[in-house]
């Protein structure tokens, strides 16, 4: 089937506060790329280099995706790699473990993770178990790409981070970038993992960051945090979008003369519980950022972690900056002001000192 | 890779193996009902008496490769996919010799190697996987086949719905076989649906729906193979809904007593094993003696499943911690 025509005014529904422009993101190789095309990469290189993995999900085909993601995969690997579904997360999930269950290695895509929801029992009773009740007969080696978080204008339905639901289910696998370096090694390591992984990935990220990335294969292992600002006086732990603000809040405190660490973990489920309690034992502080909501997120029990093995080491209560508790505003002030920014991060920071 | 099969065979040999799974499968589960009540059993029961001729008609004539997706009630299509009923048993008493090493109850958990695959309480669910199966099948240009089971009550899922319009669209090499017995637990189907039969939804996902007595053999047979070959032909998905009855309640605790006594004794009077030892007989392929060394064998195997299920240890607290990912702990 040849693919049809996309309509000039074809307009992609990325809530993005940057204009869009896959052309851009999808230049030659060489020069910087974004964390959208690093995504992108990783799909195509991945499909080259193993004819067992192919994408599924809502407009990913001819369109190349509500954000551009799976770009040019159409045309390169065809409709039967590159598969559009109707609008039906639940069906895109559950058909990604019975072809996991079956050899294959499904990339499947929730067009926002806030979607991810319709798709809850499928991933949590079905695929999270599947390996367990089977006693380990199979596995399920499929990835689901979730396009997440606020600051994109994209209002409570397209703004979500439910990164928290899957974290407390045993089963699954969780990692979530910040930069286009990890997001295409992660999602390499996940794609080629044997178990269901939830990828993560941030909008306002998207065409925020560009990065040189390397010309030859790399994967980023699963279950490995990045210290990605040493630093003496306090750990900022964070990951994703919130590693993004945690950076912009140390470059500040560094000018107060605060000279943050950033411990961004790249991966929730495994996590790298040993880099985040050796940081704090040697900053004594911890502050933990995340733009997922505060109450029973992942911040929460990195909270506990820290209480179980590094409290004789701490000279400040542990903090949380994280999302508010409440679904995400739509007007600009008040989705600002549910936000974790680098602005509240300073802040917090701060009363650490006190 | 499967041959095609045009007809299905009806040599002496095969009817009689046919027979041998329903009276397999129902010794089985009228065992699992005593050792329930001798509070051997500490899980659900759930009795698929009555529907045998459904499960073992629609899976007999799978071939190697192909993937059935059993729901709770079909531990007829487990046995006959070649589900010993050693490990089955041992299952369900939650024994390390049971398939899943004691993890999970009844057919929630199965075998990859024998393609069948475990389905969860959720009821419907196991359709978007059967029909991610079939998709695999597609993909890889195999002429495998995948069956998912569902009861009429399943029908009302969301679940049901999203695969069997994807099935639909892709053309999916896609059975699915509804066993309508009449009641999702109490509810009656007339609480369930507003038309007479789940079959005419199939038109609505561009598949052909048929609909046949679940308690005949052959038909459920017939239109099985029917199915089968046209999947395996790359022609699509078919729906098979099969009328059928459950003599007990949706699990053992249940007494039913939300149906009338004088449907469910109608419905005892149309039993598919005698209803297909008729058959037999008229084709002269069933005697007497056949007859007892078949249900002879069959007790004699559900006697050693038990036996085997009694004595096999429970698991060690450590295999909890097992297979849960694909390296061990993460």
């Amino acid at each position: 089937m040849t693919e049809p025509a996309k309509p000039q005014s074809a307009q992609r529904t990325a809530r993005d506060d940057t204009p869009p422009d896959a052309a851009a993101d999808t230049a030659a190789a060489g020069g910087p790329v974004t964390y959208l095309e690093a995504i992108r990469q990783a799909l195509a290189e991945e499909m080259r280099r193993d004819p067992s993995v192919f994408i599924i999900g809502e407009d990913v085909g001819a369109y190349g995706g509500a954000f551009g993601a799976t770009h040019g995969l159409f045309e390169e690997f065809g409709e039967q790699r590159v598969m559009d579904t109707p609008i039906a997360e639940s069906l895109i999930v559950g058909a990604a473990t019975g072809a996991a269950i079956l050899g294959l290695r499904p990339v499947a895509e929730m067009q926002f993770s806030d979607f991810i929801s319709c798709a809850f029992d499928q991933i949590v009773n079905q695929a999270a178990t599947m390996r367990y009740r089977h006693n380990g007969k199979l596995s399920v080696p499929w990835v689901l790409r979730c396009p997440s978080g606020g600051n994109v204008h994209g209002s409570m339905f397209h703004s979500q981070n439910p990164e928290a639901w899957f974290f407390h289910t045993p089963g699954l696998k969780i990692v979530a970038p910040a930069t286009p370096y990890d997001a295409k090694g992660l999602l390499k390591a996940a794609i080629r993992d044997d178990d269901p992984v939830l990828f993560f990935e941030y909008k306002y990220l998207y065409r925020r960051l560009k990065e040189e990335l390397p010309a030859e294969d790399y994967i980023v292992p699963l279950g490995s945090a990045a210290i990605r600002r040493p630093g003496h006086d306090l750990s900022i732990i964070a990951y994703g979008v919130g590693s993004y603000y945690a950076l912009q809040a140390a470059e500040t405190l560094a000018k107060e003369g605060i000279d943050a660490e950033v411990v961004d973990l790249r991966s929730l489920n495994p996590l790298d519980e040993d880099t985040i309690v050796d940081s704090v034992r040697r900053t004594t502080r911890a502050l933990i950022v995340h733009e997922d909501w505060r109450r029973g997120g992942v911040g929460a029990e990195i909270a506990a972690i820290l209480a179980e093995q590094a409290m004789d080491y701490l000279d400040a209560p542990i903090l949380r900056v994280t999302g508010r508790d409440i679904p995400v505003p739509f007007s600009p002030p008040l989705e600002q002001f549910y936000l974790p920014t680098p602005g509240r991060i300073v802040e917090a920071a701060h009363r650490m000192f006190k | 890779m499967p041959k095609a099969a045009t007809k299905p065979d009806t040599s002496p040999d095969t009817l009689l193996d046919l027979y041998y799974c329903m009276l397999l499968s129902r010794a089985f589960e009228e065992r699992l009902a005593i050792l329930y009540r001798q509070g051997k059993v500490l899980g659900g029961i759930f009795s698929g008496i009555g529907q045998e001729a459904t499960a073992v008609g629609t899976s007999f004539d799978l071939q190697e490769g192909d993937a059935v997706f059993p729901l709770h009630r079909d531990i007829g299509v487990a046995l006959t996919r070649g589900i010993a009923p050693k490990a089955l048993m041992a299952q369900i008493l939650g024994k390390s010799g049971g398939l899943s090493g004691g993890k999970v109850d009844y057919l929630h958990g199965g075998d990859p190697a024998l393609g069948v695959y475990g389905s969860t309480s959720m009821i419907g669910s196991s359709i978007p996987i059967a029909a991610g199966a079939a998709l695999a099948f597609k993909l890889k240009r195999t002429n495998c086949v995948a069956v998912a089971y569902i009861g009429e009550g399943g029908t009302s899922t969301g679940d049901f719905h999203e695969a069997l319009n994807f099935a639909g669209v892709q053309r999916l090499p896609l059975i699915v076989v509804v066993e309508n017995n009449f009641f999702a637990y109490s509810t009656p189907v007339s609480k369930q649906m507003a038309v007479e039969n789940v079959a005419e939804r199939a038109a609505g996902y561009g598949m052909p729906g048929h609909t046949c007595s679940g308690n005949d053999l052959l038909s459920v047979r017939h239109l099985a193979c029917q199915a089968v070959q046209r999947a395996r032909d790359w022609l699509g998905p078919t729906l098979i809904e099969c009328k059928t009855y459950r003599w007990h309640g949706h699990s053992e605790h249940d007494d039913a007593s939300y149906r009338e006594s004088e449907e469910f004794l109608e419905w005892k009077s149309r039993d598919p094993i005698p209803r297909y030892e008729l058959y037999l007989r008229e084709r002269e392929v069933l005697t007497d003696d056949i007859a007892e060394q078949h249900r002879a064998d069959a007790n004699r195997e559900v006697d050693e499943a038990v036996a085997f299920a009694e004595k096999s240890p429970y698991p060690e607290l450590h295999e909890a911690l097992d297979n849960l990912y694909s390296e061990g702990e993460p």
